[in-house]
């Protein structure tokens, strides 16, 4: 597998840290003017989402990691993994384990667009994309004019996710969210 | 088409920039500092286990610092002076690096270490505008970011506290040395700071003393937001112990694998002959005018930096 030298190092590079796969946030050459020459860097772990900084030795290398980053539909669950399919004509379909979709399965809208992240083609994380359409499987009936709790109430989506609605939605309406946020953005017209 | 072709800095930052070095010239003409010029290219490089000269095959080496021919001025005779220019170092390139940087070299006759302290603040004032200044000394720094004393070299201690701020298996004390007091600077936030008194092994080219039983070198450091802008020394003078410094670089830059670097003999015949009791500063100029027109990188100071990301 390829390494990276410090003097390649930049934002966006993917290279392997301990073991896991990291993706460089910020490199830094620094370097007293008397003193040794050393390159700061802050890595997320692809895997876990932790941030790590390191300091290295201007000169070292660290071995390139195999992560690549494809679109694909999401398709169905059958509660230990979630399915997706390609986006090409080849339909084909991958496995992620619960581990690899981790907080995205509350967004999991079927059709929706996400975003795979595979380590020696095997999927670590999914990305949703920003905004999903859920339906409501779950939630009190609505009462219009009561803003004793702010005006809002929980509901339970399709997922099984629990988000915080407007009074007035009630059990069957599609609703839009924000993935990033996991706030109502709107009721949807469908 | 690509744009490369463009200035890394904006015009308008170019026009300032030109005005701060006719103010910069302006500090010394009035203390009666004379500027000298001297050459970017001779025969002879440095032997700085941490410092690179890029090397002209067949005519020697781009100048890392003016100071070996400064201090060649100053033992033929020359008044305290000053010089601005370009200076070359290899493999240092950063937001705050470039190879060929802006470098205020400057010396002054019969002053004390603090009384030229006194004036590098002073400039600082000037170009960037004024604030008190703290002064630390090294021992300071890092007792109080990581409860160590550097002159009491607990290699396994310090390796560890290394390890601990993220640098990995330190080859040695004085990697990891180097280490955390650049970790230290870094977190010293937006306060200008002289640091002071370095350990031994750190005086490069300054006059030592002792405090008490620790040898300390007389050598500061102006640090600004975490960057270091000036290096200063009550300049070392004695020959011998210039050669014997020379010889420990080369014998660390062979165990390090880097090439092993001549003395320059004319250096050092002009510290035999005598260098006048003086203390010398250098001042990364670009950094310090990045820092009076509010920039966060080299490139956005000079004509054609290094576009770093």
């Amino acid at each position: 597998m390829a390494s990276y030298s410090t003097n390649e190092f930049r934002p966006g590079l993917k290279v392997l840290l301990e073991g896991d796969p990291c993706v460089m946030l910020e490199a830094e050459f620094v370097k007293p003017g008397k003193g040794q020459a050393f390159t700061r860097v802050k890595f997320r772990n692809l895997i876990t989402g932790r941030v790590w900084e390191r300091t290295l030795r201007s000169g070292e290398s660290m071995e390139a990691a195999d992560v690549v980053e494809r679109d694909l539909d999401y398709l169905y669950t059958d509660g230990d993994l979630w399915y997706f399919m390609t986006t090409d004509d080849n339909y084909d379909q991958i496995a992620a384990d619960s581990t690899a979709v981790g907080d995205a399965k509350d967004y999991l809208a079927e059709q929706a667009r996400c975003q795979i992240t595979f380590w020696n083609d095997n999927p670590i994380s999914v990305t949703p994309p920003n905004f999903v359409n859920l339906a409501v499987t779950e939630t009190d009936p609505g009462l219009r004019g009561d803003t004793a709790q702010g005006g809002t109430k929980p509901a339970t989506l399709e997922t099984g996710a629990v988000i915080n609605v407007p009074l007035f939605i009630e059990i069957g309406d599609v609703l839009r969210v924000d993935t990033r946020t996991g706030e109502y953005v709107s009721r949807s017209k469908q | 088409m690509s744009e490369a072709w463009r200035p890394t800095a904006a015009l308008d930052t170019l026009i300032k920039r030109a005005d701060l070095l006719g103010r910069t010239r302006a500090f010394f003409r009035d203390r009666d500092i004379v500027e000298v010029q001297t050459s970017t290219l001779d025969q002879y490089g440095v032997t700085d286990v941490a410092i690179e000269n890029v090397e002209v095959a067949g005519y020697g080496y781009l100048q890392t610092s003016p100071e070996y021919q400064m201090k060649r001025l100053l033992a033929a005779g020359m008044p305290s002076c000053y010089q601005i220019g370009p200076v070359f170092r290899a493999g240092e390139v950063g937001r705050w690096h470039n190879t060929e940087f802006t470098m205020l070299e400057w010396y002054e006759l019969d002053v004390t270490l603090e009384q030229l302290m006194a004036n590098v603040a002073a400039l600082v004032d000037y170009l960037v505008g004024p604030q008190r200044v703290l002064t630390k000394t090294v021992q300071a720094l890092l007792k109080d970011a990581f409860d160590l004393d550097p002159h009491k070299s607990d290699e396994k201690r310090c390796l560890a506290i290394a390890n601990k701020e993220g640098l990995q298996d330190a080859h040695d004390l004085y990697e990891a040395l180097d280490f955390l007091v650049g970790t230290a600077v870094s977190k010293l936030g937006a306060e200008r700071v002289f640091l002071t008194e370095y350990p031994k092994y750190q005086a490069a080219l300054a006059r030592t003393v002792h405090r008490g039983n620790v040898e300390v070198a007389l050598r500061f450091e102006l640090v600004i937001d975490g960057l270091e802008i000036a290096n200063g020394y009550d300049e070392l003078r004695d020959a011998l112990e210039f050669h014997r410094r020379c010889d420990y670089d080369n014998a660390r830059r062979e165990q390090l694998g880097l090439p092993v670097k001549p003395i320059d003999p004319n250096f050092e015949a002009a510290m035999a002959y005598g260098l006048p009791n003086c203390c010398g500063v250098a001042v990364g100029l670009d950094r310090l005018f990045a820092l009076a027109l509010g920039k966060s990188a080299l490139q956005d100071v000079t004509a054609f930096g290094t576009r770093v990301q």
